[in-house]
């Protein structure tokens, strides 16, 4: 859907009982599979299949569309719709800071990536 | 990684989910955002692609449209694991001005941005300072030194690009792991000294 703005163009159309619109979901997000997802048998769906496999470990939204190769705004859909299924759990950053500070407005959280990238 | 089995049955543990938290490189065609990545990033810069309509930007549904021209915007990033709940992701922009409409995803909760100047090509980075100054979002200028760039230039390039003292000019070395590190650590420090400041 377009946004407001009109920019933006989300050309896929499969909007199966999500709660909010794909496009909130950060391509930094954490994807990753839940015990019901790793319990659940193969996925028919080929990509569905590898994104549940993939996320085994936490995987940005980008990473799964860049490493599954397809364009994130259809990542994004097959993301949700897992999510939606139970099948993986999305720890998008901003929705868990939401109505408190962003995590990229968090003192304590913005200390922990400078001391971390000095240990590197 | 622990996190990965913090889900179990009997109740949400959100907060026991890795948080990941993003850090823009900017800049203009070829000025070596990816290098700059790839420089630090534990894995080999990967590329996600966002599809657009070249002609029109009011419709929505392309598969109604299959005459209609579909373009893709390629965009580098990379990962660091900074601990076992924390993920840093380094998005480069598309380097074609042209898809803004990009940049709002990368940059929505960002800790900022780096813009990566050529000297060679001041101009290539206009835009970028643009965006970035127009929605407030911490960032300082790294000038690319692969050409000799010294610190003296800083000044004279912030003065080309009238950008404001608050901003932190650095020298690096877009290959250079360290030199990038020092990059990192520095805009952190300059989104830090802003919040403290607001």
């Amino acid at each position: 859907m377009a946004t407001p703005d009109g920019r933006r163009v989300r050309p896929y159309l499969a909007t199966r009982g999500r709660t909010r619109p794909v496009q909130d979901i950060a391509i930094e997000a954490l994807v990753s599979t839940t015990s019901t997802g790793r319990s659940a048998g193969a996925d028919p769906e080929p990509e569905r299949e590898r994104i549940l496999r993939l996320c085994h470990s936490p995987r940005s939204v980008a990473e799964v569309a860049a490493i599954v190769s397809m364009p994130l705004g259809v990542a994004r859909v097959l993301v949700a719709d897992l999510e939606t299924e139970g099948l993986v759990r999305v720890a998008d950053p901003h929705a868990a800071y939401a109505g408190s500070s962003e995590p990229a407005r968090n003192l304590s959280v913005l200390e922990r990536v400078r001391d971390g990238l000095r240990r590197l | 990684m622990g996190f990965v089995d913090s889900e179990v049955s009997g109740g949400t543990h959100a907060d026991q989910d890795a948080l990941s938290v993003k850090i823009v490189v900017a800049g203009g065609f070829g000025v070596g955002k990816t290098t700059f990545v790839g420089a630090v990033s534990e894995i080999e810069p990967l590329r996600t692609e966002a599809l657009m309509t070249e002609a029109s930007t009011s419709v929505d549904d392309l598969s109604m449209l299959p005459e209609k021209r579909t373009t893709t915007v390629a965009m580098d990033f990379g990962r660091i694991t900074l601990a076992d709940d924390l993920v840093l992701y380094l998005f480069g922009t598309p380097g074609q001005n042209r898809f803004w409409f990009m940049w709002d995803d990368i940059t929505r909760g960002a800790i900022g941005a780096v813009v990566l100047v050529d000297t060679r090509r001041l101009a290539d980075c206009f835009g970028a300072i643009d965006y970035v100054e127009q929605r407030g979002i911490p960032f300082l200028v790294a000038l690319n030194a692969f050409d000799g760039v010294q610190e003296h230039d800083a000044e004279d390039v912030r003065d080309a690009l009238q950008v404001g003292p608050e901003v932190p000019f650095v020298v690096t070395d877009a290959r250079e792991r360290e030199s990038v590190k020092t990059v990192l650590v520095t805009l952190v420090e300059h989104a830090m000294s802003l919040i403290q400041q607001a």
